[in-house]
């Protein structure tokens, strides 16, 4: 809670101080802009939160979307597909990469780190494969599809030119209520935070910890998956060697900034969204404040860094805190009863 | 002889060390005279092992002094110690086994050559200790080709390498073999007959016995008593470490078994791949696992709770045939464990009260998938107040409550599942003696209540207090069966280390 409140915290600041600086900040246009692209960047994290809560990684999630991406568009202007047809079928490849990298991971111990990495490698290929290395475009044949990406829903008593909700936001929503009934109201859920602390105690309390990860790695690539087919109908043309480029990177910083630690068995929904937010908005600011985008990278490493900088203090002075609380309580336990 | 009026090499003064939730030592002395085997004994917990980091540097006093030679001395590392002529030798050893000797001997300190390490010298140089020490190896030879027993050694000569005055032996046989344990003694006699004092600190008693010319006993953290040569018997070191007559400690009752309610045929385990085992226990009855470390005990219980993989063999619980491949299995089947390693497998540390209490019962009282916390709120409740777990709340971290209040809340997550069978392996390894006091009052309720109990155990106080019958391991059989009026130590001990009597002539 502490954590939501100090990334949410964050997230006000960096939002102030840019409207204050530019106040186009604030644009309608703008905002739903930003708020889109959080919601897509938003879907993905959200999957990956699921694998960094088990202590697993997952590196090959930026190659899925373009996977994804790559696929869609094939299968839907140079094979015909229906639009339904082919949005499942690129979902049930993202399902089945989940299982591949859980069974890998579980069933024959390989190191998630390593199993993903190769998976980077290996679905970038296949969509340069598959597509020729051709980029594809979806025309204006799909509009009614890609409203999934782009469309907006005006929200009622508001103006029809002033801010509308994008529907990724409420996709991403109903991903985001999803995800936080599982992790916390069902028992699966409660499996994975466990696992994520102590694989072992959780074993010997009678829990398949095979399966419960490999869930987490289902729903870490299926989520990649939605995300691929989002990005790829917002981009409308889709570049096979280039769609979610580092996206794993971007999921894994807003997982992290949102609260979750790679050592497992920590986060939350909320926190992952919020973190996903302060990147894409630490983004946007550079673009609208003018600051050379060159630096993008450098600003968004040392504002993660300066993050987790502080969680880490804020962390180590609670502990002093306890202790010298306890302390002071057996002291004056030790006062109020003479020896 | 040692002169026990000479000036003590080594002298500890009222010595105090707190950690969070505990007071490990309080204002605890010791003398160790120079040339002599001092044992220093007392009960897990009673604060052997704090003393000892203390004294090789690992960890500071709060308060009090250490004197080396008459003068005070600081130690503020490990290295100090050594430098000081203090050398521990862990438990667990400490050898980077993909090394070899030479190279372990000289750890640290290598002597180089134009700023390579000079391997001739180490060589050089470690043959006459290995030799000292009777390890008849090249210092060539890699660590992890030698056995436990040949790596002991190697601790031994790299302490002498270093001048070490005085030696710490921190439970240096509960990994040896028997032939192993004498060629130490002979080694610890040997290295006494040189003049290097060795603090000796052991749980069995026979060896104790053996080997020291003083005996200090530690109970809870204080001085409980001394005992010069001629006056080191077992009863002596027994009353001293418990503190109180044994038999009042353990208020154990015989209980009258019920119908069969575990019962184990032909299993064989991964680690003793050739012995098969048998063994029953009936509903109500608490039976006592013995055997020294290795022999094989923790396997067996892990094999029956699905941990490891059986090779062969039938678990039967309540005349039923089980199938256990997975600890989910075993506890369907109602079997509990409450396992050797408190903080690894015992516990999620992080995770509260309430979730770890509840972790095994989630499945059971789930709704379609989803908590039912009105449940776990129940469960929680209830066992914080009958296993009288002694938390600020159920939301406290487990991490934080004191040994004894977490053996608590692993023994409180089986009971939550009202088990047929409970299995307990070393169930009250490192708590205090006020809490082991519960932990056995809880199984004895537990076995008045019909559940049936199958402990290991390697303190033989708690095998001799607590087993309405017991059984011996050694090396991966079961050597003997002992009925209540058959247990002592000797029988015990008889068993566990091969000894003879006859198995048929045991079990009636």
């Amino acid at each position: 809670m502490k954590k939501i409140l100090g990334i949410g915290g964050l997230l006000v600041f960096v939002c102030v101080l840019t409207g204050v600086l530019n106040p186009d900040f604030v644009s309608v246009y703008n905002l739903q802009n930003t708020l889109r692209w959080t919601s897509l960047f938003g879907v993905i994290s959200v999957g990956v939160a699921f694998v960094i809560i088990t202590g697993g990684i997952d590196l090959s999630i930026g190659s899925v979307v373009g996977l994804v991406g790559s696929l869609l568009a094939w299968l839907l202007t140079q094979k015909g597909w229906s639009a339904p047809a082919a949005v499942a079928m690129v979902l049930l490849v993202s399902l089945g990469i989940g299982v591949l990298h859980g069974l890998l991971i579980t069933k024959l111990r390989l190191q998630p780190f390593v199993v993903t990495l190769c998976g980077l490698l290996l679905y970038r290929g296949a969509a340069r494969y598959i597509t020729d290395d051709q980029s594809l475009g979806f025309g204006t044949a799909y509009e009614g599809l890609r409203r999934l990406a782009i469309g907006k829903i005006p929200i009622p008593g508001l103006a029809a030119d002033s801010f509308a909700l994008p529907v990724p936001f409420l996709i991403l929503m109903v991903i985001a209520v999803i995800a936080a009934v599982f992790l916390n109201r069902t028992i699966y859920g409660r499996y994975l935070l466990a696992l994520g602390r102590n694989e072992t105690a959780a074993r010997y309390s009678g829990i398949h910890t095979d399966r419960v990860k490999i869930i987490a790695y289902v729903i870490c690539s299926v989520s990649a998956g939605v995300g691929g087919v989002l990005f790829a109908l917002d981009v409308n043309s889709i570049q096979p060697s280039g769609l979610g480029e580092f996206y794993e990177l971007y999921a894994i910083a807003a997982a992290v900034l949102g609260g979750c630690s790679l050592r497992g068995g920590e986060g939350t929904i909320t926190g992952v969204i919020i973190g996903a937010a302060v990147l894409r908005v630490l983004y946007n600011a550079i673009n609208i404040l003018r600051i050379p985008t060159h630096l993008e990278f450098a600003i968004i490493g040392a504002v993660i860094l300066a993050g987790v900088i502080t969680d880490e203090l804020v962390k180590r002075y609670a502990v002093k805190r306890r202790a010298v609380r306890q302390l002071a309580a057996e002291q004056a336990h030790k006062a109020s009863v003479p020896s | 002889m040692v002169d026990a009026s000479a000036a003590p090499l080594l002298e500890v003064r009222q010595l105090s060390k707190r950690f969070p939730g505990v007071l490990a030592l309080r204002s605890v002395s010791l003398r160790v005279l120079p040339g002599e085997v001092l044992a220093v004994i007392g009960e897990n917990g009673a604060g052997k092992s704090t003393l000892m980091k203390i004294l090789a540097g690992v960890q500071k006093p709060d308060t009090g002094e250490v004197l080396l030679d008459g003068r005070p001395v600081e130690i503020n590392s490990v290295r100090e110690a050594i430098g000081l002529g203090i050398v521990l030798i862990h438990q667990e050893l400490n050898l980077s086994d993909n090394l070899d000797i030479g190279a372990n001997i000289f750890l640290g300190r290598e002597p180089r050559r134009c700023g390579l390490i000079d391997k001739q010298r180490i060589f050089r140089e470690s043959q006459p200790l290995l030799a000292r020490i009777g390890l008849e190896q090249s210092p060539r030879t890699l660590v992890n080709q030698l056995a436990i027993g040949q790596q002991q050694m190697v601790e031994i000569a790299k302490a002498l390498s270093s001048q070490a005055r005085v030696l710490i032996m921190d439970e240096p046989t509960s990994s040896l073999s028997q032939h192993e344990a004498e060629q130490l003694f002979r080694v610890v006699h040997q290295l006494r007959s040189n003049g290097v004092s060795i603090v000796y600190i052991s749980h069995r008693l026979g060896e104790v016995r053996e080997l020291a010319d003083r005996v200090v006993v530690l109970r809870d953290g204080e001085n409980a008593g001394e005992l010069a040569r001629e006056e080191i018997c077992h009863d002596q070191m027994v009353k001293l470490m418990v503190g109180r007559d044994v038999s009042q400690f353990y208020q154990h009752q015989l209980h009258a078994p019920g119908p069969l309610a575990l019962e184990v045929r032909g299993v064989r385990t991964l680690a003793h791949a050739r012995h098969s085992i048998d063994l029953q226990v009936h509903a109500g009855e608490i039976v006592g696992l013995a055997g020294l470390v290795g022999a094989g005990r923790t396997e067996l219980l892990r094999a029956i709770f699905g941990v490891d993989p059986m090779l062969g063999g039938e678990i039967r619980v309540a005349g039923q045939s089980v199938r256990v491949s997975h600890p989910r299995d075993a506890i369907q089947a109602g079997i509990g464990l409450v396992p050797e390693d408190r903080k690894e497998q015992g516990l999620v540390l992080e995770m509260a009260v309430r979730e770890n209490l509840s972790l095994p019962s989630l499945r059971r009282d789930q709704t379609r998938g989803f908590l039912n916390r009105e449940r776990e709120a129940d469960i929680t409740r209830q066992m914080i107040g009958d296993l009288r777990i002694k938390t600020p709340g159920p939301e406290q971290i487990v991490q934080f409550l004191s040994g004894g209040n977490q053996q608590k809340v692993v023994l409180g997550k089986w009971l939550a599942m009202n088990p047929k069978v409970l299995l307990l392996d070393e169930p009250t390894r490192g708590i205090d003696v006020g809490a082991k006091r519960e932990i056995y009052r809880l199984m004895e309720e537990l076995a008045d209540k019909g559940v049936a109990v199958l402990f290991v155990s390697s303190e033989m106080e708690e095998i001799l207090g607590m087993s309405d019958r017991a059984l011996v391991m050694h090396e991966g059989r079961i050597t003997g069966e002992l009925q209540r009026e058959e247990l002592s130590e000797e029988a015990v001990m008889n068993l566990a280390t091969g000894g003879g009597r006859n198995p048929a002539g045991v079990s009636q």
